[in-house]
Parts: C-alpha cells; sequence; structure tokens
C-alpha cells in the first residue's frame, strides 16, 4: 500500500469500524480523547519548559500560571481519567465474562469526562482563572485577582468531570455485582467481599485446603479497589466545587462571603485527604491492578504471592487514607503527631506496598523466561521503573528533616510528581495500550515497530532525564510555582527542556503511529454508532 | 548545627546511587528475561527478604535523619527552646512587613520567626546568595507560622515566598535583609 492508502485506511487497510461492537468503538473513543488531551498537556508541559528558561513576552505571566493550573488537572482528568476508565469499563466485563451494567453510563462517563476538560481549559485560557489544583485557601476566592465568572466555568468544568467519574464508580460496582438477564443469581454479598480484599485477607490465616476461593480475578479487585477511592475523591472535590461556587456566585451576585469563616488550615488538610486519594491511592492501586494483569497476560501465568498482593491491595486502600499529612510537614500549625504519624510512618509503607507490587510484577515475569521483548513488555518495564525513581523520592520528601529544603522545589514536582505519572504511570497505560490495541481493533495491526521503538526510548529517558534535571536544579533551591526572570537556573532547565521535547517527539511518533495503523477512515469510524449489540463486548470477527 | 547544604549533598549522593542502580538492574532483568536460564522460580525467602528489606528502610530512614538532621528535633520542640531573637512578620497583599529594615542575626543564635498573613497562603523561605535554599515554611492565613533556626556562620539571606499566591505573589523577594554578623 502507498503513503496515502495507508494514511486512509491504516496498515494493510486491517481496521474495519463497522466490526467494532459499541463497546469496542467506546474504549477507542475513550483512549482517542484521552491521547489528544495528554497532547496539550504535552504542548503545555513544553510552553512551561521554555518560559522556565526565558519568560516569553507574548505569554503574560497570568496566562503562565493559568496554563500550570490547567496542565495537571488537564493530564490527569483529560488524559489519564479518559484512558484509565475506558480501558477498565472494557476490562471488568471481559475479565468477569458478563457484560458492563450500563453502556449508556459510560457513554456519559467519556462525554462528560471530555466536554468538562474542554470546560474548565477554555475557563482558565480565556479568563486566566489561575488558583492552582491545590486550592489553597481563600486564593480560589480572591477576586482581586481572579475573574468570579472565570471561576464559575472552572468549577463547572471540573463538576462534569466528578459526575462521569461517579457513573463510572456506578458502573464499574454494578457490573461486579449484578446478575445478569438470563443469568443465575449471582452472590453479589461474596463477589463484593472478594473484590474489596476480604476473602483474600482472612485466607492468608486459613490452612491451604480451607482458603475460600476469589470469585474475583486480582486485576478486578485492584480495579474495584481503587474505585473506592475515585469515589472517595469524587465526592471531595465535588463538595470543595460546591464551596467555591458559593463564594463566586455569592461576589457575582453582589454579597461577599468572608474568607476567613472557612479554616484555611483545616481546609488544607481536607483538600488533601481528598487530592491523595488520587496520588497515594487510585494511581498506586490502579497501576499495581495493572501491573498485574499485564503480567499475566504477558506470561499467560498465574500472580507469583496471589494472597499476598491481594492483601497488600487492601493495606494499600487503608494507607491511603491516612497519609495526607506529608504534604503539610512544612505547616507549623499542624499538629506534630500528624506529621510523625500520618506524614512520615504511614507514607513509609508506601514503600513497602509498592515495592510488592514491584517484585511480585518481576517475579512473575521472571517465572515465564525466555520472554520475547515485546511492545507490552518493554513499556511494563519502563512503567516498573518510573515508579522505582519517583517512589523512593516521595518517601525521601516526606521526612520531617529533609522536607524543611525540599518542599515546593523543582524536586517534588521533577524526581517524585513527573517520573511518577510520566514514566510510571503513562508508560503502564502504554503497556495496557499496545496489548489491548488487536482486541479492541479486531486484529488492527502496528504500522511501524520502529517508531514504537523510537516512542519507547525517547519517552523513557525524557521523561527520566526531565525528572532528574528539574530534581538537580530543585536541590539547587529552584522553586515551583513561580517564574525565574534572570536565567538563575538556565542550565538545569535548559536539559530537562531538551528532555521534554523527547517526550514532545515521543508522543508524536506514537500518535502518527497510531493514526497510520487504524488510517483516518478509521479515526472517524470511531466516532460512528456502532449497528452491532450494546451487550456483546467483543465482536465475532475477533473471537 | 549542620548545614542544609551539607544534607542536600548528602541526599543528592544517596538518591543518584540508588537511581542508578535501579537503572541498571532494570536494564539487567530486561536483557535476562529474554533469555533462558537454568531456574525460573523465585524463592518465597528472597521475596520475605525483600520485604523486610524494605520495612527496614522506610523506617531507619526518618529515624537516621532525627538523629542526624537537627532542626528536625528542634523544629517539634521550638516551644520550648528559648529563642535568643524573635521576629514578628506579617504578610499581606502580597508584602512581607518585617519589624526593621534589616534583621540581624548574630553566629549561633536561635531565631524564631514568628509569622502571619492577613489574607492568603504564602511561604516564607530564607535563600543564599546563590539563590539555594535555606529553609522554607507555609504561611497560612488565621495561624501562627513559627519557626526556628539556628545560624552557626555570617552570611546574607534572601526572603522569599515559598507558595504560590497567585500571579501577584511570584515576585515576592527582599533581597539580602537578613544578615548574620560575628560577635
Amino acid at each position: 500500500m502507498n503513503f496515502k492508502d495507508t494514511f486512509m485506511n491504516g496498515e494493510q487497510g486491517l481496521f474495519k469500524p463497522a466490526t467494532l461492537t459499541p463497546m469496542q468503538k467506546l474504549v477507542l473513543r475513550f483512549v482517542v480523547i484521552g491521547l489528544i488531551y495528554y497532547g496539550f498537556a504535552v504542548i503545555e508541559g513544553m510552553i512551561m519548559r521554555i518560559y522556565q528558561i526565558q519568560p516569553i513576552s507574548a505569554i503574560p505571566d497570568y496566562q503562565y500560571f493559568a496554563i500550570l493550573t490547567a496542565h495537571p488537572l488537564v493530564g490527569i482528568f483529560g488524559s489519564t481519567y479518559s484512558i484509565v476508565f475506558g480501558a477498565f469499563l472494557f476490562l471488568v466485563p471481559f475479565l468477569m465474562k458478563k457484560p458492563l451494567w450500563s453502556y449508556k453510563l459510560a457513554n456519559w462517563t467519556c462525554i462528560l469526562i471530555g466536554t468538562g476538560t474542554l470546560t474548565f481549559w477554555l475557563a482558565g485560557f480565556f479568563t486566566h482563572y489561575a488558583p492552582l489544583y491545590t486550592l489553597y485557601w481563600p486564593l480560589p476566592a480572591d477576586f482581586s485577582q481572579f475573574n468570579p465568572l472565570g471561576g464559575t466555568f472552572f468549577v463547572l468544568g471540573i463538576a462534569l468531570v466528578m459526575l462521569g467519574t461517579v457513573f463510572f464508580v456506578i458502573n464499574i460496582f454494578k457490573t461486579i455485582l449484578y446478575t445478569p438477564e438470563g443469568w443465575e443469581k449471582q452472590p453479589s454479598k461474596a463477589l463484593f467481599l472478594s473484590a474489596m480484599g476480604l476473602s483474600g485477607m482472612t485466607n492468608l490465616f486459613r490452612k491451604k485446603e480451607n482458603q475460600k476461593e476469589h470469585l474475583v480475578s486480582l486485576p478486578v479487585a485492584a480495579i474495584a479497589r481503587g474505585t473506592v477511592d475515585t469515589a472517595l475523591n469524587a465526592g471531595i472535590i465535588l463538595f470543595t466545587g460546591v464551596l467555591i461556587l458559593v463564594y463566586l456566585i455569592g461576589h457575582q451576585i453582589g454579597f461577599d462571603l468572608k474568607n476567613s469563616a472557612v479554616d484555611a488550615l483545616l481546609y488544607k488538610n481536607w483538600f488533601w485527604w481528598g487530592l491523595d486519594l488520587i496520588a497515594d491511592g487510585l494511581v498506586l492501586i490502579f497501576v499495581a491492578g495493572t501491573w498485574y494483569l499485564l503480567a499475566m497476560l504477558i506470561t499467560g501465568k498465574d500472580l507469583f504471592m496471589q494472597n499476598i498482593a491481594r492483601a497488600a491491595l487492601l493495606l494499600e486502600l487503608v494507607v491511603s487514607w491516612t497519609v495526607w499529612s506529608h504534604h503539610l510537614m512544612s505547616d507549623q500549625a499542624q499538629p506534630g503527631f500528624l506529621k510523625v504519624a500520618s506524614g512520615e510512618m504511614v507514607t513509609a509503607f508506601e514503600l513497602i506496598t509498592q515495592g510488592l507490587a514491584f517484585f511480585i510484577t518481576l517475579a512473575t515475569l521472571w517465572s515465564a523466561r525466555p520472554l520475547k521483548m515485546t511492545n507490552p513488555l518493554k513499556f511494563l518495564l519502563g512503567g516498573l521503573l518510573g515508579f522505582a525513581l519517583a517512589v523512593p523520592a516521595g518517601i525521601m520528601q516526606a521526612d520531617l528533616g529533609l522536607n524543611r529544603i525540599l518542599h515546593n522545589t523543582q524536586w517534588i514536582i521533577g524526581p517524585h510528581v513527573h517520573v511518577a505519572i510520566l514514566v510510571g504511570l503513562t508508560m503502564t497505560l502504554y503497556s495496557a495500550i499496545y496489548i489491548l490495541f488487536p482486541i479492541v481493533t479486531n486484529g488492527a495491526k502496528l504500522y511501524s515497530q520502529k517508531l514504537a521503538n523510537f516512542h519507547f526510548w525517547a519517552h523513557l529517558i525524557g521523561g527520566i532525564g526531565m525528572g532528574a534535571f528539574m530534581g538537580m536544579a530543585g536541590l539547587k533551591g529552584m522553586l515551583r510555582r513561580t517564574i525565574y526572570l534572570h536565567g538563575e537556573f538556565n542550565l538545569y532547565m535548559i536539559l530537562a527542556g531538551i528532555c521534554g521535547t523527547l517526550l514532545l517527539l515521543a508522543f508524536l511518533a506514537f500518535f502518527y503511529n497510531i493514526v497510520m495503523s487504524v488510517g483516518l477512515k478509521g479515526v472517524i469510524g470511531i466516532f460512528t454508532p456502532s449497528k452491532l449489540d450494546e451487550k456483546v463486548l467483543v465482536s465475532e470477527v475477533e473471537k | 548545627m549542620i548545614d542544609s547544604q551539607v544534607v542536600l549533598n548528602g541526599q543528592t549522593i544517596a538518591y543518584t546511587s540508588y537511581a542508578i542502580a535501579i537503572i541498571l538492574l532494570m536494564l539487567w532483568f530486561g536483557n535476562k528475561i529474554t533469555k533462558s536460564g537454568k531456574t525460573s522460580n523465585v524463592s518465597s525467602t528472597l521475596f520475605y527478604s525483600f520485604v523486610t528489606l524494605l520495612i527496614v528502610l522506610g523506617v531507619s530512614l526518618h529515624i537516621v535523619t532525627y538523629n542526624t538532621i537537627p532542626w528536625a528535633k528542634m523544629d517539634l520542640d521550638r516551644k520550648e527552646i528559648k529563642a535568643d531573637k524573635v521576629f514578628d512578620i506579617s504578610m499581606e497583599n502580597h508584602q512581607f512587613i518585617l519589624p526593621s529594615e534589616k534583621l540581624i542575626i548574630n553566629v549561633n543564635d536561635k531565631a524564631m520567626f514568628n509569622v502571619t498573613s492577613k489574607d492568603l497562603t504564602y511561604g516564607f523561605g530564607l535563600f543564599r546568595s546563590d539563590n539555594s535554599m535555606l529553609f522554607q515554611m507555609q504561611v497560612v492565613p488565621g495561624h501562627l507560622n513559627d519557626i526556628l533556626w539556628q545560624f552557626d556562620k555570617p552570611g546574607v539571606y534572601t526572603i522569599r515566598s515559598t507558595e504560590y499566591s497567585g500571579p501577584k505573589g511570584a515576585q515576592m523577594i527582599l533581597k539580602d535583609v537578613v544578615e548574620v554578623v560575628a560577635n
């Protein structure tokens, strides 16, 4: 096939959108939306990388901070939530061999996350509402710096995403527990206990012959437990959004409410408790569950130390509810016992739970030697390396002594946050995309393996390199969330910018590879309605 | 008191060594799993040894830093320690309001910085002339934000807000306003 034919019809014309089920199309829509928003986040990231070297005169500082506010939210909600929710809405019914509880609700999740992200992004772009994702009170209600109308639309966008998230949570739990039409009655209670890991936990204390069978596979159990944190987080963010909205609307109709009515420290505790359900809860739990699934799919073997893995996921869930205080170690009014108990000690458990997941995944892969170095395997190894680098960096900053000289520096956002998200999380997601690609496309072929290899190395080196140079600048005192006007840290920022360029090139190579694999007609076909049954997950062509 | 730069140098060496080791380990692992080996099973002893190592590392990090980084203990006990100098500083409208034009501290003195905010959440940090950080804390409105620090050598420091407080807060810098002088 020549270039034009491949561009229009995909590699060897193998991708036929008409053969896709509604569920397959829905997953692909989630992925396309997720990748587009990932592109947004990468471009925003590059603008900020340039700004850190030399402020761009065409972009005033208030626009820069609006970008800084939108960037993590577009990355987490618009991109990661889209890809993860799409994959899990497909995988839970796929692994449980039963239809999704509600296709319509899943469709609404996709629409709400897509439009919600666009809404808050546009609000930030046009009105420069920029209280950052941390929203430290009373900054979100500071109308001397921010337009209240812009803030209202910003909060509305976030609320739409959270509503889509709530629909996802309902759909996942209903799918695990419900009895499909014409099926024998499903044991909902036993399924729930298995999904939450309670039956797995009790198995640890039973003799082998008395151990209960796991009704829910380990990846589904991980998805269920991560979904608990997703639900709690959605509740916190919705509540916070309503609180801010009351102030925003009050100001617009002429009633300025007293900012001091909300205690800033209490708010900070509340907010970080909720936000850590993403950062330290669902990310680590979802990632561990995805590692387990990928390791089992790649090797075709059972997971190493399965009962321990199940118990560790439950432990991680509890840990994620009690670690928030490591974000308040530089807050002198925060009680000392919370800093030590929650901030230091409980946080150290994340080294253990994530270390367990790391070891169990590697041991499972090792048990199946020799393995072919496929795209899913190499990206899985990249994801494992990302968290192996980022989690210890986080444990170091969650220390009373070290936090005093690391908090709010580039160390936090470089070796910890960006390496965790870009290398650890994103490479894990890429692994899942590469492994699911033939399943959800009914056997479409990847256009170029050379581009996939470039994608891997450019992303890995770019991600680790950018985090490393940001970290080095942080250790030299460079703050995050500010602007340096005189090139104080230019050596590190230029090197970080080069690594950021590698990340951008990696994404472009991947995007081009996927578009050429499915073709332009294929991309359009993903967004046209399917004529097949909503309850069928994968069409007969694939089976 | 040990200079915070010494602690940062130690951290740089420790983390860099770890990062190089884990990258090499993953490269070795990635190469090894593509080849046949004598044994493919991982022993449970190795697994439990690894878990024990993680527990020891997780707990010992904080014990080691608590006993080697002097400001960690001083921070928790600061209410019981008598400061040689006390500076009451307030922050409002993206401005620092200092008790005097310069804050003069004698070498080896323990100085207490009491910082309050009348509007937004800010940060309070002292920076050396090469832009590296000596220490920082958050400044939350409605609460007393206090930090005790012992200065063990002469120097000049810049005060800078270390927390985002909107676009106006990015340049909250008071250059060279803290002077530590020899007795």
